[in-house]
């Protein structure tokens, strides 16, 4: 890594970009990443000398990268990745965070937590094993929190002579499964990543492959459009009143860019009140912007002394999204204690946690072979499933395919205030009735 | 659509905005800790975007060693004063004196771990029930798996294996009675960002982290300065050098580097080269491998 070229493209330049990963104990993920952050030389020297102590203590011969990435005492002794561990990874074009999440099927609820805000989903194969259930599951779980991109590794390809009839047949394979998935952006890429071929640089061992290495294919991945730039959707988080003699009559909603643009002049509908009012301004500390677009944190006041609280969402009068107290959704069980329909949760979305109750379960999906069950009672730890749910608080929401931020939501048990669910809602299966507000009909 | 670009550093920024935002919505008596050192002068800066021009919903309190620079301390008072917030300073000595932090016989030993029954007892007297922490989670593989909205039990205790599933930018923060939570708003950033921040935003920071003549004695792989409460042993030898600190800790645990930095791009050049973690400096995570976590897991920040 030049340092040089970090400072002055870094600050103002460089982009973020969120992957996951998942795999399991054999298939060497941890490896994986281990080698990214060595090869890239994002880690430190005593990092790495702290992984040599521990391999000499455990006897084994090899630099074990994994042990970079299992941080937890239990993690260590067992050999494996129990929680989401989160890794930095910079170069000179991009800055990565990696979710890094067990594959095991007892731990679907971390890889749906590390899936939560990726923008692609890393998934290895074993080349010597091919595409497996896992596999299968993994795609599943990133389909379903819309990551809009993903990278199948076959890994491993040094234990099967780098073969290009192996990789062919894998991504073939491939290729036919996903075909059942809603993934926009698929890219297969061969590789070993225990000797770190096509991980930062193409390895001479595979000159048939013409595609970029891995490194290069996570700093070019074009991400930017991913983003929805056409639903001004602004939860109010936080209402600003200074009440001091300088800022005596100020008021000003501050909260996150959730989807869209929003522009100094622009009509707003606030809901699910539905007054209407005009940007006045839009603030960040003392400077005032033409426009705030996702996912900015701003504050923006409005001309009109309309009352606007915290959970209510601002909105453009011509994208109008779905107002209700009842939903179908998507969600991942995440607690050991099953789903109980009639049972009391709460459910946070956006900046505002009602009451509900699961009115049914329509289907459990079987996260394998994708199937779906219905007549189901419940759903227990790890299970995904489509439900019913009731809520106190009318909700302003999206589909979760058109918008992440305004289509998800957790669920709260109201005894333990355990986090018990996430949710991704669906497109309404009967068109909600538009309400109509202030004369305007939408 | 490439206008709507947003560089890696706003886009820290505003998840850190919307964190803050978050816990002054939800909670009733949060508290933002405060050291002086870059990380939570970055969570302050973070603090004043997020709520300015109104003051912010919450104190700002130091959980002061004892064994602070003094260069610190001043640095601290004049910036609190000049932002007009209110500061709370509870020490370690009280909590020494009252008999519920008790020291080592070992008089030079760090007292960081004095820190935790110090602040639990503060968190108890003001029942503050969220405390901004600017824990990151590069710093170290147990912060790696550290949740944004980190639960604490009633007596302050992290349980790595029972943590809440964190999904997208949903904080689940509720709380019974008694217990509270650690926030880390900073989360997400590395050294390199905050860096960059601070000369983004053109941050005044302690003069210590700047290069400066210092008399300094060589143990375990790195110069401490000599003062007050750390004294040398017989066989090291004090020295005056030109040094720096990479972090703002206790005296007595925070080792010096050699360097000639006199400005926030310089230490930005010096830092994306070095080949040494933040904290391979910091003799309290030394002990074994999963030092961070056991800390953590008594009520450590």
């Amino acid at each position: 890594m030049d340092s040089t070229q970090v400072i002055e493209d870094g600050i103002e330049k460089s982009e973020l970009l969120r992957f996951s990963t998942c795999g399991s104990v054999d298939d060497g993920k941890s490896t994986l990443i281990g080698r990214l952050l060595y090869d890239s030389k994002s880690l430190f020297e005593d990092q790495l000398d702290a992984l040599e102590r521990s391999v000499t203590l455990s006897g084994e011969l090899k630099v074990n990268l994994a042990n970079l990435t299992d941080g937890l005492r239990a993690e260590r002794e067992q050999g494996i990745t129990i929680d989401v561990a989160y890794r930095y990874l910079a170069t000179p074009k991009r800055k990565f965070i990696i979710a890094d999440t067990p594959g095991h099927i007892q731990y679907t609820r971390n890889m749906v937590t590390g899936a939560s805000t990726a923008n692609l989903a890393v998934i290895l194969i074993d080349a010597r094993k091919g595409v497996i259930e896992q596999t299968r599951r993994h795609s599943y779980i990133a389909s379903l929190l819309g990551i809009p991109h993903l990278v199948l590794c076959v890994n491993k390809m040094d234990l099967v002579d780098f073969d290009k009839k192996v990789y062919d047949s894998i991504c073939d394979d491939y290729e036919k499964f996903s075909s059942r998935l809603d993934i926009k952006d698929i890219t297969y890429i061969p590789m070993s990543a225990l000797d770190g071929d096509n991980i930062v640089d193409l390895s001479p061992k595979m000159p048939w492959y013409k595609g970029p290495s891995f490194l290069s294919f996570l700093e070019t991945l074009h991400i930017v459009n991913d983003r929805n730039f056409s639903d001004p959707r602004f939860p109010v988080q936080w209402v600003i009143r200074p009440r001091s003699d300088e800022y005596h009559d100020f008021r000003a909603f501050s909260g996150q860019m959730a989807c869209g643009v929003f522009k100094v002049g622009d009509d707003v509908l606030s809901l699910p009140a539905g007054k209407r009012s005009r940007i006045k301004e839009i603030l960040h500390l003392d400077q005032s912007l033409d426009l705030a677009f996702t996912p900015m944190s701003v504050a923006i006041r409005l001309e009109d002394e309309i009352d606007v609280s915290r959970g209510d969402v601002l909105v453009h009068p011509d994208h109008i999204p779905y107002v209700s107290n009842e939903i179908e959704a998507m969600v991942c069980w995440m607690h050991e204690m099953p789903l109980l329909s009639g049972r009391k949760y709460f459910l946070k979305h956006l900046n505002q946690t009602s009451k509900a109750v699961i009115k049914e379960v329509i289907f459990r999906t079987d996260i394998n072979d994708l199937t779906e069950n219905y007549d189901v009672p419940s759903l227990s730890l790890n299970e995904i499933g489509k439900v019913k749910i009731k809520t106190q608080a009318k909700l302003v929401f999206d589909n979760y395919k058109r918008c992440r931020s305004t289509g998800s939501f957790i669920l709260i048990d109201e005894a333990t205030h355990a986090t018990v669910a996430a949710g991704m809602i669906c497109e309404p299966a009967n068109n909600i009735p538009m309400p109509q507000y202030d004369g305007y009909v939408i | 659509m490439e206008h709507y670009r947003l560089s890696h550093l706003d886009t820290l920024e505003s998840e850190s905005i919307h964190i803050m935002r978050e816990v002054a919505a939800e909670f009733q008596q949060p508290v933002l800790l405060f050291s002086g050192g870059k990380d939570s002068l970055v969570m302050l800066r973070i603090a004043e975007k997020a709520f300015r021009p109104a003051k912010l919903p919450f104190p700002v309190m130091h959980i002061d060693t004892g064994h602070n620079f003094p260069e610190v301390l001043k640095f601290r008072d004049d910036l609190i004063e000049s932002i007009g917030e209110q500061l709370i300073v509870r020490t370690v000595e009280d909590a020494i004196q009252k008999g519920i932090a008790v020291e080592t016989a070992d008089g030079n030993v760090s007292r960081n771990r004095l820190q935790s029954p110090t602040l639990l007892s503060a968190i108890e007297e003001f029942k503050f029930d969220a405390a901004f922490g600017g824990g990151r989670r590069d710093e170290e593989k147990a912060r790696a798996k550290e949740r944004i909205f980190s639960f604490r039990d009633e007596f302050g205790q992290w349980d790595p294996k029972n943590q809440r599933p964190e999904l997208w930018n949903i904080y689940n923060g509720r709380t019974f009675e008694g217990e509270n939570i650690r926030v880390f708003p900073i989360s997400n950033w590395t050294e390199l960002d905050v860096w960059q921040y601070i000369e983004r935003e053109k941050m005044e920071i302690p003069s210590i982290y700047f290069a400066h003549e210092r008399d300094v004695f060589y143990r375990d792989d790195q110069w401490l300065s000599t003062g007050e409460y750390m004294a040398p042993r017989r066989n090291e030898m004090v020295q005056k050098k030109t040094v720096r600190f990479r972090t703002i800790g206790d005296m007595v645990c925070t080792g010096a580097i050699e360097s000639t930095c006199s400005t926030v791009a310089d230490i930005i050049t010096e830092i994306a080269a070095f080949r040494v973690s933040e904290r391979g400096g910091r003799a309290d995570d030394r002990f074994s491998e999963t030092a961070m976590e056991d800390r953590k897991k008594e009520g450590y920040f």
